[in-house]
């Protein structure tokens, strides 16, 4: 300690010591500037409960409704599926349900949806077969479906590594003169992630027809957004890219459709990119092996509880006299019409082929493959006589 | 995959007729993706670098300003968003060759190439091919500073999905990464970054060969043992075959050219003429290629052999400062000496 001391004490400068000249000035620095506003606003945008809503076309408000009273019945029927071990696990949107479809249905059929893990949901509403959505979570394969089939790229499981995968599409398609956006979701963990910075620069810098949906519900399994981010909002990093940012509302699934079909439009032009964060509530626990009471107070949830996407927007209707006693029974009648269904295809045992498991590794099997095939086949034979 | 020869445009890409000089290894690579670029539309070059610049090695020099920006395309620093953005545009019809300029930048973008260039086709039962070759100039010997010189062929085979490709020769360069753009399938092209400025009489003018992915090819023949080696190993084991005649030991040099697939027949067929076999890389030992060959010989060879298999790879450290590196890298007298202790004796 005195050692160091004094040695600080030797390199003092001596008394008087002025500097004899003054650096050339470096060449003036400009920094880009761009005739969007690219900061979002202080506030989540909301629709609801506003004048707003009287813009809103009634029929895509309607639609609207019987897909989130659809939405919140898959929820409530893929839990219970997973208590009855059909599914191995279930990552529910109840509580996010508005930013899911509301999402999903701001896409036209050419474009493309780039999901998460949980965004079963935006699939679903984006026309996929939902048992083919669920594959993934009941383990018989990955991918239950064609991609190209639904525009639907593959439930991505590693956090935010689907966004660069937008971002090369909606270039792609750019090149090849076709007016194709791509929408990629992602939740506020995924944000933290490397992807998802380089997804987005990647996109700015090619300005390339993509958006990207933050849902925001508040937790990243158990960590809470203060401790994923020092942002002021998630909305804000669009700014550092050069893209504009949007705040709304996630339950609010009018708010939610508006942006979406703004950042798409613009997306379609030529605009480039945009980042959406859409702040909102996941009600249930992250999967159904988790335990949310020891992460969260309950008083948290009943607050969100009132601020449901469906409560909110069936409010609206009513009082709007959109909505009455028989239309709500409608919508619940053919969400438990899908429910069933759901639940009677998933209790079938899938039929599967455990040659399979090596027909698709590359396009020409190697002769390694072949030989490992060979040796299943076997063991299958040996097992089919005994 | 068949063979085929190509010639009208690398004849154009030449400039001149008739005449042939002798090319590089990094010409041939350049040609090669000159040549696919002019028959197929949607083959599209990407990497740090790749454009205005050429590359740090010259390999896509000329690219950009022959085919447009849109088709070589020089993105921004980031390895994880190059082959990420590939993917995508894989899945939307186009053939992406990306480049990772040095071996040890490619670990950024490891977990894209792992969680979804690798298993797409499997995770979508075949809807989604990936038809993407991800170049990386590997291996020392260039005095580079660190993470500059690795040898990282282990991580890539120990990956299903990935095919795994390293040329030694200026010929195989061209028609190995020809072959490498057809393929259906995610290709990591390892490029012998020592051998960039080695020569040929194999001209850029004069038509060639794409060579089949997955076959070896013996490029010596010998009776007495065989040297099992890939990319820049393989000079380095014919330079040590040359000075084994005069001990009167007569080697065999099996150059693997793909480590994925891996050719058992070729290989093991000149083990059973041999009957001893030392396997020679630059990579670690201790879980590198050089296990799974040996493992694989034994397997297959076991009552042929003379003596056990023996490696000769790098030593099993981070790859070492330049100054330093002639002792890490598997040169000439470290393979003779390993075909010494093959039992010559017990054997003859």
């Amino acid at each position: 300690m005195d050692s160091l001391q004094q040695r600080s004490s030797t390199v003092q400068e001596p008394p008087g010591a002025v500097p004899t000249y003054r650096p050339t000035p470096p060449p003036a620095w400009q920094p880009r500037t761009d005739p969007t506003p690219l900061l979002p606003d202080t506030e989540p945008l909301r629709v609801l409960g506003t004048d707003a809503v009287a813009d809103a076309d009634p029929a895509l408000l309607l639609r609207l409704y019987a897909e989130l009273i659809r939405g919140r019945r898959y929820n409530t029927q893929a839990t219970a599926l997973t208590k009855q071990g059909r599914l191995a696990v279930y990552p529910s949107t109840h509580g996010q349900e508005a930013c899911e479809i509301a999402a999903a249905l701001a896409l036209e059929e050419r474009d493309w949806l780039f999901p998460s893990y949980r965004d079963t949901l935006a699939a679903v509403a984006r026309g996929l077969d939902p048992v083919q959505a669920l594959t993934l979570l009941r383990g018989d394969w990955h991918t239950g479906y064609d991609p190209h089939e639904y525009r639907i790229a593959p439930l991505c499981t590693p956090l935010a590594t689907q966004l660069p995968h937008a971002v090369g599409l909606a270039h792609a398609a750019r090149l090849k003169g076709d007016d194709v956006v791509a929408l990629a979701m992602v939740g506020d963990g995924g944000t933290s992630e490397g992807d998802f910075h380089e997804a987005l620069n990647f996109a700015a810098v090619w300005q390339a027809p993509v958006v990207f949906l933050v849902q925001n519900n508040g937790f990243a399994i158990s960590v809470p957004l203060a401790k994923q981010t020092a942002a002021p909002s998630l909305a804000h990093k669009a700014v550092g890219y050069g893209m504009p940012g949007r705040l709304v509302d996630g339950n609010d699934a009018i708010a939610v459709h508006q942006v979406l079909t703004e950042a798409v439009a613009r997306a379609r032009r030529g605009g480039g990119p945009t980042l959406v964060e859409a702040v909102t509530y996941r009600i249930d626990a992250h999967t159904n092996a988790d335990d949310a009471t020891r992460y969260r107070a309950a008083g948290e949830v009943e607050t969100w509880r009132a601020h449901d996407p469906i409560l909110i927007l069936e409010r609206e209707l009513t009082e709007r006299g959109l909505l009455d006693e028989d239309g709500r029974r409608a919508a619940a009648e053919a969400a438990e019409t899908m429910a069933a269904e759901l639940r009677e295809r998933m209790n079938a045992d899938p039929v599967l082929d455990p040659m399979d498991l090596f027909s698709h590794v590359y396009a020409e099997q190697t002769t390694q493959l072949r030989e490992q095939a060979a040796q299943l086949r076997a063991e299958l034979e040996a097992e089919g006589e005994a | 995959m068949t063979t085929a020869t190509t010639g009208p445009a690398a004849a154009k890409a030449g400039g001149g007729a008739g005449k042939a000089k002798p090319a590089t290894m990094a010409q041939a690579l350049q040609r090669a993706m000159r040549d696919a670029m002019a028959e197929d539309p949607t083959v599209h070059v990407m990497g740090e670098d790749v454009g205005t610049l050429g590359g740090v090695f010259r390999v896509t020099d000329g690219l950009a300003k022959e085919f447009g920006e849109d088709r070589c395309t020089d993105t921004p620093l980031a390895e994880a968003g190059i082959l990420g953005a590939a993917v995508g545009m894989a899945m939307y019809g186009l053939r992406p060759v990306v480049e990772m300029q040095f071996d040890a930048f490619a670990y950024p973008a490891f977990e894209q190439l792992i969680s979804h260039v690798a298993r797409m086709r499997n995770r979508t039962r075949g809807a989604m091919p990936m038809p993407i070759v991800i170049r990386v100039p590997y291996g020392g010997g260039i005095g580079g500073v660190e993470h500059h010189s690795d040898s990282s062929e282990a991580y890539y085979t120990a990956t299903p999905g990935l095919h795994v490709v390293t040329p030694a020769t200026v010929e195989d360069a061209y028609g190995l990464l020809r072959a490498a753009i057809a393929s259906d399938d995610p290709v990591v092209f390892l490029e012998p970054k020592r051998l960039y400025w080695s020569k040929s009489d194999w001209s850029p003018e004069a038509p060639a060969a794409v060579e089949p992915i997955g076959k070896a090819v013996v490029r010596r023949r010998g009776t007495g043992a065989t040297l099992i080696t890939y990319g820049p190993s393989v000079p380095v084991c014919l330079e040590a075959a040359e000075a084994a005649q005069a001990e009167g030991w007569d080697l065999e040099v099996v150059d693997l050219r793909s480590l994925v697939p891996f050719d058992d027949e070729t290989v093991c067929a000149s083990v059973r003429r041999t009957g001893r076999a030392v396997v020679v890389h630059e990579s670690t030992g201790f879980g590198g290629p050089g296990a799974e060959i040996a493992a694989r010989v034994t397997e297959r060879c076991f009552h042929h052999l003379e003596a056990p298999v023996l490696r000769v790879a790098g030593f099993d450290i981070p790859y070492p400062p330049p100054m330093l590196e002639r002792h890490h890298l598997p040169g000439v007298d470290r393979v003779l000496d390993a075909v010494a202790r093959l039992q010559w004796e017990a054997g003859s």
